[in-house]
């Protein structure tokens, strides 16, 4: 049943009907998820879609989001006290505003990838006598399994650096701020945790249909179907598609150790600005574990992108990767300025990987 | 970063599970599902080493035939 979802001939009914209901006006969606943009790209789903209907990503990757200078302070606490850092692989590479953590790991600090942070919890366990800090990046995805490690009370030896960021707060930021956007696709992922039913007040008060979707082809067709035809008919809902994963009220149990471990707080979002209540602090008695706290990490805050890079627009989806100047010449994966060329979710990644693929399926 | 692979349990030792993702055999926790009453054949989606979902063969067909204008052909073949 699932693989119905990647279905090629469904995918093109799909694409013909989005055609008809659409019926030649302009409808701009915006997705969130950086998944998303991949499974987009990777199935080449813009190029099914009618003219004038467009797709457009926006703040969907929380490492590109992450401001530099938390990753500063992040190689700073490691280089000068020794202390290891323990992140996903994602974030390695990303440039801070002095550099990144890829960069402090070869002038010697002790900079550790991880899958979880099960793993990270695990080795300060198995290393009594080194301190540990593990880089909590994510949405409301990964919120829970840092709740979840941290609840359970981890070994005195780890403290958590939490980065953790709100998707909803974010689409508001983009709905107030007068965004051309005429509808949503609601991240999948974040879904699972927060349920679809945590879009309801913003589809309703800023009038823009919503869509929650899965990850396969005709998951993101049909709920472009679903947007269109939701403005075809004067409404303003949110639908479930990814029903599968999501249900209206989310996962209670991930919900519960969210709000048990953390409080929410403003967050900056790298080349964005602070958004309001759109960050997760640890609180009460599991501040104890906050590694800001810990060792007196003060950030600066007003964090921008490196000079002369564009993602602060990509990631507002005013701009795609291919507008920006340094894209693809001076900012490449192997050799990237921002922080959307080194996300495996980072828009410009994306787009690069698979720019040569779509210049092949042009060729006669 | 909120990339999710799905799995098949196919072992449960308390809040543990094996899974088994496109042949591969790994580790999973089953904390943030403790209310979903997983058991052994579930598919469920597995991020950073937690499945944060059962996945509902149900759902998934009676969104197809929500859709149905769409699929229909398929959904009877």
């Amino acid at each position: 049943m699932f693989s119905k979802y990647r279905d090629k001939g469904l995918v093109r009914k799909a694409a013909e009907r989005i055609a008809e209901v659409a019926g030649g006006e302009p409808l701009r969606i915006m997705h969130v998820c950086g998944t998303h943009e991949w499974a987009i790209t990777h199935n080449g789903l813009r190029d099914l879609l009618p003219e004038g209907v467009q797709v457009v990503a926006g703040p969907g990757c929380p490492v590109c989001v992450t401001p530099g200078g938390e990753i500063d302070a992040l190689c700073a606490l490691s280089l000068e006290r020794g202390i290891t850092i323990t992140t996903f692989g994602d974030v390695l590479r990303v440039p801070g505003r002095k550099g990144s953590l890829a960069e402090a790991k070869a002038s010697g600090a002790d900079i550790r990838v991880v899958y979880g942070i099960s793993d990270a919890v695990r080795m300060a366990q198995q290393e009594a006598d080194r301190e540990f800090v593990h880089f909590a990046i994510g949405f409301e995805t990964t919120a829970p399994t840092t709740a979840v490690e941290v609840i359970k009370g981890p070994p005195g030896n780890f403290s958590v650096f939490t980065s953790h960021k709100l998707i909803p707060p974010a689409m508001e930021f983009l709905l107030e701020s007068g965004a051309r956007i005429d509808g949503f696709i609601c991240p999948g992922h974040v879904s699972t945790i927060i349920g679809s039913d945590a879009y309801k007040d913003l589809a309703s008060r800023y009038a823009k249909p919503m869509a929650v979707a899965g990850f396969e082809p005709l998951d993101i067709m049909l709920a472009i179907l679903e947007i269109a035809m939701q403005r075809k008919r004067g409404v303003a809902e949110v639908y479930n598609e990814y029903a599968r994963a999501v249900k209206a009220e989310g996962n209670k149990v991930a919900l519960r150790a969210i709000e048990k471990a953390f409080g929410v707080s403003d967050a900056d979002w790298r080349g964005i600005g602070n958004i309001p209540d759109s960050g997760l602090k640890l609180r009460g008695e599991y501040s104890k574990y906050d590694a800001a706290q810990r060792y007196g990490i003060t950030l600066a805050g007003g964090d921008t992108m490196p000079e002369g890079c564009s993602c602060g627009d990509v990631l507002l989806g005013t701009l795609r990767p291919e507008g920006c100047p340094l894209f693809g010449s001076e900012c490449t994966p192997e050799s990237p300025v921002g922080p959307c060329m080194v996300s495996i979710e980072g828009t410009c990644a994306i787009a690069f990987k698979y720019s040569d693929l779509k210049l092949r399926s042009r060729r006669p | 970063m909120c990339l999710a692979v799905p799995g098949r349990v196919t072992k449960i030792e308390g809040e543990r599970a094996e899974v088994d993702i496109g042949g591969i055999r790994r580790e999973a926790s089953l904390e943030l599902v403790g209310d979903q009453g997983i058991k052994i054949g579930d598919y469920v989606l597995i991020h950073t080493g937690y499945a944060i979902t059962k996945l509902d063969e149900a759902e998934a067909k009676e969104i197809l035939m929500a859709w149905r204008d769409v699929a229909q052909n398929e959904l009877e073949g």
